[in-house]
């Protein structure tokens, strides 16, 4: 009875310390495996970003340098590149960033008033038909912009917008970006009902309600749309390559293009330079405003 | 009459600048591009009806039609899955409680946001280029490189590499969609002792197809969309030997660098049906993808 007792006492630490061994196992085991995937994850950010850090160490070198190996040191830094690069084409990039500038800044505006609108219309309002042009609001979505150009560009010829900024914002002022309605309306939703129908109550119109209780709700989602809108016209080129044909009126990458169609006499380093220019701002937005795009993504799950 | 028009009124008034863009910028441009492609027109004279000639021409006889819808379908059929797979994989690896995992994200994130301006396709334009750094990369194990871009062989897959560049965006609805799934799933597998391969398969992969199938939509009409880098890196024509020669860049060429504005609305009609029967799919199977989650960050 009593050697029973002493085995199962015996048995019971056995199996204790066995079970520690195992935890303990376990354990390392689960640190190593977090500390691979740091390793592998280090590795792949290196990866992924080693093209633009050499994009931004060749704009530092000369030419020769450039195509010779995979340095991410310049030798000595070429810091004359951004100033003969800036006045490296017929027209100067300040010329050229002052345009761009412009047909952001307006594009972002109608943007975000007439997205707006239509998204308060969609996800608060009551009226005939509203299912079917909501459908149709989204199946513009899945339009790619090629199959409505050259009759959109007919149309603006014809009005005499061509070599214009017009042809480029105007169309944003009647909310042709359907995302933005679509990413707003997903913010809008989450606004309790109960605000707009207190308002209602206390005889508010539909656009004080947006003015007074929607948009000032939503302050986020107006942020996220702008800064969406400004990347996405930034880097726009397909509409200002089509409708801008005189240089001085050029955008930013149009501008860069033109480094490209210099061929043979093409300056690599100085290329370089005012792309890597023409990329801060979009990066100064992304630093600045990380999570409000990440969040964008994730709740419109789109782009 | 008048309870109809109040009751309407207020919707319609903040429906209008969109209504005027729908029909001015959408509706109207595709039903008139859809009247260009039965006609010729080179902008300077009138529109002239010639029937079916230009489908006709399109498909039984134009090799470069036939040429850019290859590319093309072979791209979508690359990149896509290729930045699916990229972004799922990645995603799973920084879902499990990874501390620093803002930063991972970002920095993964980041070509995504970049990957369709002018500079970084001019950037491609140079890394692949003979002396370019891919070829001084690979000169350190022996290998001699050759002009990636300009050889008309390899020049899609650095299409196809800088697609899987940009895996970020994908990676974060992944990330959200991983986060949906309930953990005590995965605890009561562990109890189990159910694989981690097995638990991908059965647990993961199943809660996370909605996800995946929107992805793959969104992803395939991206794709076929592909316009800046595609026409930067061919030199805008599609060159070398039309190896690059992506659907939308021919037709950008048909229309603004010959005119030929009614052939090119047949091909934009083409381009439609192809996008339409994608997202007819997509549609068909709406239920599943309206889900809204609020991200814990």
């Amino acid at each position: 009875m009593k050697t029973n007792a002493t085995d199962l006492a015996a048995g019971a630490a056995e199996l204790a310390r066995a079970e520690a061994r195992m935890k303990a196992r376990r354990k390392t085991r689960e640190r190593h495996a977090r500390l691979l995937k740091h390793v592998f994850l280090i590795a792949l950010s290196v990866i992924m970003l080693y093209p633009l850090l050499w994009m931004f160490a060749s704009s530092l070198k000369p030419e020769a340098e450039i195509f010779s190996g995979l340095s991410l040191w310049p030798a000595k830094p070429q810091w004359s590149n951004y100033t003969e690069g800036w006045f490296g084409l017929p027209v100067s990039f300040t010329q050229f960033y002052w345009n761009s500038t412009i047909v952001t800044v307006l594009s972002v505006i109608g943007n975000l008033i007439s997205c707006s609108f239509a998204a308060y219309a969609f996800a608060r309002l009551q009226f005939n038909g509203k299912t079917l042009l909501f459908g149709l609001m989204m199946m513009t979505l899945m339009i790619p912009y090629h199959v409505v150009l050259i009759p959109q560009y007919v149309l603006f010829l014809k009005m005499g917008w061509v070599d214009t900024y017009l042809p480029l914002v105007v169309p944003r002022f009647l909310a042709a970006d359907g995302f933005f309605i679509f990413l707003m309306m997903q913010f809008f939703r989450q606004i309790p009902r109960e605000l707009d129908e207190a308002a209602m109550i206390d005889g508010c119109s539909p656009f004080k309600i947006y003015w007074a209780v929607i948009l000032p709700l939503s302050l986020p989602a107006m942020a996220t749309a702008a800064i969406f809108s400004m990347i996405w016209v930034w880097e726009d080129f397909l509409a200002p390559l089509i409708y801008l044909n005189d240089i001085d009126s050029y955008t930013v990458p149009l501008a860069l293009r033109l480094f490209l169609d210099q061929e043979g006499q093409s300056n690599y380093g100085q290329m370089f330079a005012m792309s890597v220019l023409s990329l801060v701002p979009v990066l100064i937005f992304f630093v600045l405003f990380q999570k409000l795009i990440i969040r964008g993504i994730a709740t419109s799950g789109m782009k | 009459m008048r309870r109809f028009f109040r009751r309407n009124a207020a919707g319609y008034l903040f429906l209008t600048p969109w209504l005027v863009g729908f029909f001015l910028l959408a509706l109207g441009p595709i039903l008139a591009s859809l009247y260009l492609g039965f006609t010729r027109y080179d902008m300077v004279s009138d529109p002239r009806w010639v029937g079916l000639d230009n489908y006709r021409y399109m498909f039984e006889r134009d090799r470069r039609f036939w040429k850019a819808l290859e590319v093309t379908f072979t791209y979508v059929a690359l990149a896509v899955p290729l930045r699916l797979a990229m972004a799922l994989a990645v995603a799973m690896l920084l879902d499990k409680g990874l501390r620093s995992i803002g930063m991972y994200r970002a920095i993964f994130y980041l070509p995504s946001i970049l990957g369709a301006s002018i500079a970084i396709a001019i950037l491609w334009r140079a890394m692949f280029g003979i002396d370019g750094v891919v070829n001084q990369f690979l000169a350190l194990f022996g290998i001699q490189g050759i002009g990636w871009i300009t050889t008309p062989s390899t020049s899609i897959y650095t299409m196809v590499v800088l697609a899987m560049w940009q895996f970020g965006s994908p990676m974060l609805i992944f990330l959200a969609g991983l986060r949906s799934i309930p953990r005590d799933l995965y605890e009561a597998a562990e109890i189990d002792g159910t694989s981690r391969p097995r638990q991908f398969f059965r647990i993961t992969l199943p809660l996370l197809a909605p996800v995946v199938f929107f992805n793959l939509v969104l992803q395939i009409i991206e794709a076929f969309k592909t316009f800046s880098s595609a026409f930067i890196i061919s030199n805008g024509t599609g060159a070398p030997a039309d190896s690059l020669l992506f659907y939308t860049v021919y037709l950008f060429n048909e229309a603004f660098r010959f005119f030929r504005m009614g052939y090119a609305s047949a091909l934009a009609w083409v381009l439609l049906v192809i996008i339409a029967v994608i997202t007819a799919i997509a549609f068909a199977t709406s239920k599943y993808w309206v889900h809204y989650e609020n991200e814990r960050d």
